[in-house]
């Protein structure tokens, strides 16, 4: 690994003999650049998008897929714990979802992700009915704050309930990986026992030194308690947490943490975008979407549902105010946010997945 | 000429629209993978004929091998322009959300940069369609071409003009949307086009140094044979596009309007507007492919973002529309409408050719604004 890295950073230094014929090829496929015709021979072939060709494929449980991908040379690896923005092409629409490598951060040539299924979810389904080796999915670069800190602290506590293992099982990995000296817990929440993917593995990671996971099952264990914490990490109160699974779950546990006064210890992913309210009184306002000249009655949702039901297309990533793919200029108006703030300045950059609309706004999109 | 709102009831015009945008709806409705594989075709295609010609350029000294190389860069060059370049920027695939297809990030093979291009085409001459002193696509600021236009002896000069256009028409594109004519005439300055010759600077510099230094010198001592060549692919590209172009507004039963007329259209009048505006030119498959699907100019006008491929499959359609409210559909074969065209620009360029008196608007009309 740390070899392919040297020579791919070669490969890439200006001034080097490959660095100046690159740049030559870029002057003579202008306007449209190397990468789109390199694509048309293989799409693996592009050097400076990023994309993955799924190199195998399994189905752990009923309703979830495991993909391993293996990215194109512009990858440049990730930190346990971060996300990738995947895009898959559905009927012709490129759709972009956030999904968290659950593989080891130090074995990035090869990305494993796993998706579980939603009832009525675009992409989610997409992966579990249509995946298949050879497919090419487009990537971003890894993102996000909810990683392994650096240097990595005394004691570490996991915990994650459903698809929510991803993050916490990379970490969990990476540690391993390492040879981390100290402790580290996961507990784990998952509906059944046939609902538990990575079953085996964890089975296999608990029997190393240091390593604790208790795996509970919410249909005959219940919920999460202090008690299955205290079982599996009795000194979690001097520990770092990371927390990762669905909104129940996060709220109890941060209930938890907030009666310890260990708040900070604790750092969280959400994979469910939060919900935006916005009064009955405060729709009806004028939407202004100015660069398209498009004008529509406000409903109280986020501007860019609004705007994608208008007929526009503004980029966007996540759809959850994580990765700023959205960010427009608000030229004039009121906007709520997801936490609940207003803010009426003027000329300034909002995303507009998680911002509603309170009264007239003017957006330059 | 007829006044636009005299040939139909407001009620019937705003039938007419309402028919018009259950025809969008349908068609929007419809989009899907197909619409992309078949782009995504057309650009394979366009980068194959692309890398042909240019690789035949090393044979150039064996004519057969200089012409045909010449043919391949010349279609890519029209294909780049016409179906992918002006489709795509027109927003026809933005709805795959494919950066590659993106109208706001696509840039052509022209000297033209995108960017200006998409101000001076989509929202100026789309919006303002054939509204004389408005349409800045009206004989694109040089040409005397409808008889509204004020007679002045520099037009004696149009057949010369129309030559040149056509010889340069990407030069002429990209003087165009810098509104060159404007700005000698004293209407606009300089300065108040900073931004839009920067860009002009970097895309020319690009384009030149491609077709006119790197690819000739790459091929040594065959250098002048590629230079010739790679010209000869432009020149081949510019009169096509002229051609195309020219025959989809102004051949001589089109109509152009003033900007009384047109003040506060209804969405149903600015439809009328495209279809009185605009002339079709029959052909075959590959001949539409090739105009970018601008031989089906009418339908373009009325869905200018709809991708152009379905323009043929509801030509049909709008065709019967058309003929439902008694309205003309002006479609020809192009050497009729190029004829038609010619003759235009010689009759213009003499004074008094029938000075346009713009009609009296002779009905109510709902007040509700327009969408462009
Ligand atoms: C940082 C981050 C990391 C993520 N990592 C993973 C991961 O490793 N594995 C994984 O499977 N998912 C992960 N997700 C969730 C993922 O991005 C998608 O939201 C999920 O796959 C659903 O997408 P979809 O297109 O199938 O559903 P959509 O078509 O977007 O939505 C369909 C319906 O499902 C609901 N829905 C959407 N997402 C969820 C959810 N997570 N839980 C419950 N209901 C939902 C929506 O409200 C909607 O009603 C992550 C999300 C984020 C923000
Ligand atoms: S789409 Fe990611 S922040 Fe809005």
């Amino acid at each position: 690994m740390a070899m392919r890295t040297a020579v791919r950073r070669a490969a890439t230094r200006p001034g080097s003999l490959p660095a100046s014929l690159a740049s030559l090829a870029e002057k003579l496929l202008t306007p449209h650049g190397v990468d789109r015709y390199l694509e048309l021979v293989d799409p693996m072939l592009v050097r400076r998008e990023i994309r993955g060709e799924v190199v195998a494929l399994r189905r752990p449980t009923r309703d979830s897929v495991t993909l391993t991908v293996r990215p194109s040379r512009a990858w440049r690896g990730f930190a346990a714990g971060q996300f990738v923005r995947v895009t898959v092409d559905i009927d012709g629409v490129r759709r972009t979802r956030c999904y968290s490598p659950a593989g080891s951060a130090h074995r990035d040539g090869e990305l494993e992700f796993t998706v579980k299924a939603h009832e009525g979810g675009l992409v989610s389904r997409q992966l579990h009915e249509h995946g298949h080796v050879g497919m090419v999915l487009g990537l971003s670069p890894a993102d996000g704050t909810f990683a392994l800190p650096e240097p990595r602290p005394d004691s570490i506590v996991l915990i994650a309930g459903g698809s929510g293992i991803t993050p916490v099982l990379s970490m969990l990995r990476t540690l391993v990986d390492e040879r981390y000296p100290g402790e580290v817990s996961l507990l784990y929440y998952a509906r059944t026992p046939a609902d538990v993917p990575y079953a085996e593995e964890l089975d296999a990671l608990a029997a190393r030194r240091g390593v604790r996971i208790h795996v509970r099952h919410t249909a005959s264990d219940g919920r999460f308690t202090a008690e299955h914490l205290r079982r599996v990490a009795p000194w979690f109160a001097r520990a770092t947490t990371f927390l990762c699974g669905p909104p129940p779950l996060m709220e109890a546990v941060r209930a938890l943490y907030a009666d310890a006064g260990i708040s900070e210890r604790l750092h969280t992913e959400e994979f469910v975008p939060p919900v935006l309210t916005v009064g009955a009184a405060e729709t009806g306002g004028r939407i202004r979407f100015a660069r398209s000249g498009v004008d529509v009655v406000s409903d109280g949702r986020p501007l860019l549902e609004q705007a994608e039901d208008a007929g526009l297309s503004p980029e966007h990533g996540c759809r959850m105010g994580i990765c700023f793919s959205c960010t427009q200029r608000k030229v004039s108006g009121v906007v709520r946010t997801a936490s609940g703030e207003e803010s009426a300045e003027d000329d300034e950059e909002i995303q507009l997945c998680v911002t509603a609309a309170v009264g007239d706004v003017e957006i330059d999109c | 000429m007829t006044g636009l709102q005299d040939r139909l009831t407001p009620e019937q015009v705003e039938e007419f629209g309402r028919e018009m945008d259950e025809l969008r709806r349908r068609v929007v409705a419809d989009l899907g993978a197909d619409d992309v594989e078949y782009i995504q075709n057309v650009i394979k295609t366009q980068r194959g004929l692309e890398v042909t010609g240019r690789a035949l350029m090393y044979a150039g000294f064996f004519p057969p091998a200089w012409l045909a190389g010449v043919g391949a860069l010349s279609l890519a060059k029209i294909l780049d322009n016409m179906e992918i370049g002006h489709n795509v920027m027109h927003g026809q695939y933005d709805w795959t959300r494919d950066p590659a297809l993106s109208s706001q990030r696509f840039e052509w093979d022209n000297v033209a940069p995108a960017e200006n291009w998409r101000h001076s085409h989509n929202y100026i001459h789309h919006t303002y369609t054939n509204i004389v002193d408005k349409d800045r696509d009206v004989g694109y600021g040089i040409l005397r071409i409808d008889p509204a236009q004020q007679w002045h002896p520099y037009y004696l000069g149009n057949p010369v003009y129309a030559t040149l256009l056509a010889i340069f028409f990407q030069w002429g594109v990209m003087l165009h949307d810098l509104e060159v004519d404007r700005v000698v005439k004293g209407e606009r300055k300089w300065s108040e086009f900073g931004e839009e010759r920067r860009r002009i600077g970097r895309k020319m510099g690009r384009q030149i140094g491609k077709d006119y230094v790197l690819f000739p010198l790459l091929t040594g001592p065959l250098a002048p044979l590629t230079f010739a060549g790679n010209a000869a692919a432009n020149l081949a590209r510019n009169l096509w596009a002229f051609g195309i172009i020219f025959c989809g507004h102004f051949p001589a039963d089109v109509e152009s309007f003033s900007e009384e007329e047109t003040e506060q259209e209804t969405r149903g009048q600015w439809y009328l507007r495209q279809i009185l505006g605009s002339a079709n030119i029959t052909g075959g498959p590959l001949f539409h492919i090739l105009s970018g699907n601008l031989s089906h100019q009418i339908e373009h006008h009325l869905f200018p973002d709809i991708p152009a491929r379905r323009y043929p499959q509801i030509a049909g359609e709008v065709r019967a529309i058309c003929e439902k409210y008694g309205l003309p559909y002006h479609t020809g074969p192009l050497h009729k409408q190029l004829w038609s065209v010619a003759k235009k620009i010689v009759k213009f360029a003499l004074p008094g050719s029938g000075d346009r008196e713009p009609e009296p608007v002779t009905v109510e009309r709902d007040r509700t604004p327009a969408a462009a």
